[in-house]
This record gives C-alpha cells, sequence and structure tokens, in this order.
C-alpha cells in the first residue's frame, strides 16, 4: 500500500504537481493518465524518490518514505522495481547479466542460483535464447521485457512503469500490458502505471487518476471513466472524432 | 560556460557531496574489486599505446631540438642526453601526458556517464537502491590515481628509448654519451615528484569529468556539452595544479 498525501512539487517557479493526494493498494493495476506534460513522471519519481518533492507526503505501508535518510530509503528501494521510459537497460552488459545486476548486489546467491532466477524472470517475460545479446541488439518491446525481467528479478512489493508501452505497436503494448497485469496479481504487488493509451486504461487499469496540468481532477475505475462526468478527463479520453461521436458529444 | 561566483560555489558543493558519496563504503568489496579491474584496464592500460606513441616521439624530437641549440662547442655533447631527460622527467612524461589523458580518458568518462545519465541508467541503479556512484565513479578516481604514476614512469622510459633511437639512427653523439648524459647529476626525487603530479592530475580528472558526465542532462546535445566542459575545467585545474604542486615538492 502506497499513500500519497498533499505531494506539492515546482521547478523554477513553474508548478508541476498540485497537491496530489491518491492511494495504492497491493495486487491492483493503478494508472496515472494524462496527456505528455502533465507531470506524471514527475509524480511518479517523487513516489521512488529520485526527485524530492516540496511538500507532502510519501508512506510505504506504515513507514513515511519522503522524511527517511538515505539508508533507510534503500531498503525501501529494495523492495521497488521501476520499468523506465526507455527501458534504462544498462548498456555495459549482456540480457542476463542486467537482470543478475540486483542480485549481485543484494543477495548472496551462488552464479549458477542468480542464473536460475534470472532465466525464471526471463521465461516469466517470455524471453528465451536471448541472454547472450546486449540491450542493443533488441527491439524495442525485447527491451522493455528486459526491464521487467530487471524490475521483477528481487520479488519487488512494488512496481512501477513509466510509459510501459511508448514506442510500441499496438500488438506488443497489449502484450506488455497484459504481462504487467498477470505479474501483478500472481504476486501482489502493488502496481503504479504512467500511461496516455487509452487502450491500457480500458485493458488493464484498476483504478485510474487523471491528471491535468498537475492536478488530480478524476479517480475512478476503468468501467467508470466512459461516464465520468469531468470536462478535461472527456477531452482526454474521447479525442478522436470518432470517440465523440460514439459519446454523442457532437 | 556560466563563471558567475554563485554558481562556481554551488558546483564546488556539488562535486565534493558527489565525491562523499561516491567514497561511501561499498555495497559489496567484491564487486568494487571487479569495477576496480575493468576501470584500469579500460583508462591505464587502454592509454599505453597512445602514451607510447607519443612519447616515443616527443623523446626523439627533443633529442633533436637540444643537439641543433647546442652549437657551442665548449659545451660537452653528452648534455643533451642530461636535457632531455630532464625535460621529460619535469614537465612532459607528467604535465604533457595528464593534458593527453584528459582527451583520451576524460572525455572517454564524461561522455560515458553523461549518456547513462540521460538513458536513465543511472535513476534505475538508485531505485534499485545502489550507491551510483560508488559503483561507477569510485573505481575509475581509484585506479586512475594509484596506477597512473606507472604510465608517468612508462612515458619517461619510452622518451629516453626515442631519444636513443635518434641518436642512434643520425649519430650526432655516440650512444655511451647520451647514456653518460642521461646518468649526469640524476636527481631521484624528480621522478617522484613527477609521479605525485600525475597520480594528483589524474585524480583531477576522473573526478572532474565523473562529476561533469554523473550531472549531465539535455539530451546527447546536453553529454557533447558537458563532456567538453569536463575537458576544459581538467585542463585549466591541471595547470593550476602544476605550478601549486612545483612550488610545494620542488
Ligand atoms: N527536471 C525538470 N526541470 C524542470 N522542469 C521539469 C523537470 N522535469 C519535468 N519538468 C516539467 O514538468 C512538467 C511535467 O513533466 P513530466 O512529468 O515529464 O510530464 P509527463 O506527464 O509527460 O510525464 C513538464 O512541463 C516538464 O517540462
Ligand atoms: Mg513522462
Amino acid at each position: 500500500m502506497i499513500t500519497v498525501k498533499n505531494l506539492c512539487k515546482s521547478f523554477d517557479s513553474k508548478l508541476v504537481l498540485d497537491n496530489i493526494s491518491i492511494s495504492y493498494k497491493p495486487g491492483n493495476c493503478s494508472l496515472i493518465i494524462g496527456a505528455s506534460g502533465s507531470g506524471k513522471t514527475v509524480l511518479l519519481k517523487n513516489l521512488v524518490g529520485l526527485t524530492q518533492p516540496d511538500s507532502g507526503e510519501v508512506w510505504y505501508d506504515s513507514h513515511l518514505f519522503t522524511s527517511m535518510d538515505e539508508t533507510a530509503r534503500k531498503d525501501v528501494r529494495r523492495n521497488i522495481g521501476m520499468l523506465f521510459q526507455g527501458s534504462a537497460l544498462f548498456d555495459f552488459a549482456t540480457v542476463e547479466e542486467n537482470v543478475m545486476f540486483p542480485m549481485d548486489f543484494f543477495t548472496n546467491w551462488s552464479r549458477e542460483q542468480k542464473l536460475e532466477r534470472a532465466n525464471f524472470c526471463l521465461k516469466r517475460v517470455n524471453l528465451e535464447n536471448a541472454n547472450k545479446k546486449m540491450p542493443s541488439e533488441l527491439s524495442g518491446g525485447m527491451q522493455k521485457r528486459v526491464g521487467i525481467a530487471r524490475a521483477i528479478a528481487l520479488n519487488p512489493k512494488y512496481l512501477f512503469c513509466d510509459e510501459p508501452n511508448s514506442g510500441l505497436d499496438p500488438t506488443t503494448s497489449i502484450v506488455i500490458d497484459r504481462l504487467i497485469q498477470e505479474i501483478t496479481k500472481e504476486y501482489n504487488i502493488t502496481t503504479v502505471i504512467n500511461t496516455h493509451d487509452m487502450n491500457s486504461v480500458m485493458e488493464i487499469g484498476d483504478q485510474i487518476g487523471f491528471i491535468h496540468q498537475g492536478r488530480l481532477m478524476w479517480e475512478g475505475s476503468s468501467s467508470e471513466i466512459l461516464d465520468a462526468q469531468c470536462r478535461e478527463l472527456n477531452d482526454f479520453v474521447f479525442v478522436s472524432k470518432m470517440a465523440r461521436q460514439l459519446k454523442g458529444m457532437e | 560556460m556560466n563563471l558567475s561566483i554563485s554558481n562556481i560555489f554551488e558546483s564546488v558543493g556539488d562535486y565534493w557531496l558527489l565525491m562523499k558519496r561516491a567514497f561511501r563504503k561499498p555495497e559489496k568489496w567484491g564487486i568494487f574489486f571487479k569495477q576496480f579491474i575493468t576501470e584500469s584496464d579500460k583508462l591505464i592500460i587502454g592509454s599505453i599505446p597512445i602514451v607510447a606513441l607519443i612519447s616515443l616521439f616527443i623523446g626523439a624530437v627533443v633529442v633533436i631540438q637540444t643537439d641543433k641549440n647546442m652549437n657551442n662547442p665548449l659545451i660537452d655533447k653528452m648534455y643533451i642526453g642530461y636535457m632531455a631527460r630532464e625535460t621529460l622527467v619535469l614537465e612532459f612524461c607528467s604535465t604533457m601526458v595528464a593534458l593527453i589523458l584528459t582527451g583520451k580518458m576524460g572525455s572517454n568518462i564524461a561522455s560515458e556517464l553523461g549518456s547513462m545519465r540521460i538513458t536513465e541508467q543511472i535513476d534505475a541503479m538508485e531505485i534499485m537502491g545502489i550507491n551510483s556512484a560508488g559503483y561507477l565513479i569510485a573505481p575509475k578516481i581509484v585506479s586512475a590515481t594509484i596506477l597512473s604514476p606507472l604510465i608517468m614512469l612508462m612515458s619517461f622510459i619510452v622518451g629516453l628509448f626515442g631519444g636513443a633511437m635518434v641518436v642512434a639512427i643520425l649519430g650526432m653523439i655516440s650512444m655511451s654519451q647520451y647514456v653518460t648524459g642521461l646518468q649526469y647529476s640524476f636527481n631521484p626525487w624528480y621522478v617522484s615528484y613527477s609521479m605525485i603530479k600525475m597520480s594528483v592530475f589524474c585524480f583531477i580528472i576522473t573526478s572532474v569529468c565523473s562529476y561533469f558526465g554523473y550531472y549531465a542532462k539535455g539530451g546527447s546535445q546536453g553529454v557533447g556539452r558537458s563532456s567538453t566542459k569536463a575537458i576544459v575545467m581538467s585542463c585549466a585545474l591541471i595547470l593550476v595544479f602544476n605550478y601549486l604542486l612545483t612550488n610545494l615538492l620542488l
């Protein structure tokens, strides 16, 4: 369970996150949706402490993350997996070394044990026979899979995904989305996903928060989103002419 | 480059904090040692060919130039060897070689860390709870600072050998005269002085270039910009510290 209370963040006097309060439950795929530049990435980075909020609190279960020192944060972070927008695979390492990287630091497993776990994770994301490849030799979708495998390498309790299907074709997007959803349910992970893709929203969104210009304008489930009474949200959801006609807006 | 006073203080402060973070106790000494070996191979072993090549030719040129400038028949020609030795050991093999290494290792470090920063690889390490500065920066600084005096020694020996080659080919003096010159009034402290300088210079190169790379921002252009800044700053600091150390040690 992650709880966010009154989070604010500005860059050079530009308010990017405006008093955000929201909570995320285990076993749920929680989505943060919004247009490009609305503040999704900044919110995610504040949640994991890659940037410091100006004010507000982030709680991991009963631990106040925002007031922790570096050492205590590290302990929380060992339970966090993150999938970055550009995958952020280590380009000096092969696929299997990427997945084994966190194990090298935080376990005392033998090489065989690490390899076994890495193979398990890679198999889980349906990526076999790519162990010895370098990240630059992989397609975008394969890189995302390795990113997911690396993120789940140490059985995280929390999983953060920044635009997991940006730059992927629609079919691969759905595969990646479903994969994240399955893993979330299977291991009861608290998963938070940034996206601007309505397909993902309808496919995997257990809980959806809509951000517009740094403010949380709407919260609900994917079944409620189509009937929401929020103008900014409707403008975001029903962008295409076809969708507007279906909704009867024109 | 923005050189306002407050900016300089801020940068020095950030640099200092980064160094403190880099030199925290490593998560695992085994990983640190492995990185130390990798970096030594890349930074030190990798620099040997270029340093050797340049030293060989500079040694040769110094001998020719000294010969051309010694047309007073009262001065013993064996002084050619003496002059070559002094030029090489006092300035060339430390300061000049360090400036060359700034171009070789410095730009390598700044662009490597810079591209890891902008592709979020550094963030990915931090999320795992890994001290990215400790993993990426400390082994570079330690290996360059400890091992670079050997580069200085190698440069010195190869330079003298380059001089000997010219003596053998052009025969302006006999080889035994050259060797007598090399041994004439030899002060071993000069070699130590030069090795100390080299070590300090390589600390400057690796730490300053790491700093600029680590905090690069603004896409690939930003990486280019911070490499340039890193090299300009390293060269300037090398020249200043050359002056200070010479005052202090000679
Ligand atoms: N490090 C930063 N410095 C200054 N402004 C930033 C920084 N990071 C993000 N911003 C600004 O915050 C806003 C939200 O960005 P972001 O969260 O990346 O949007 P998105 O919803 O597309 O992920 C943008 O206007 C962006 O320019
Ligand atoms: Mg974003």
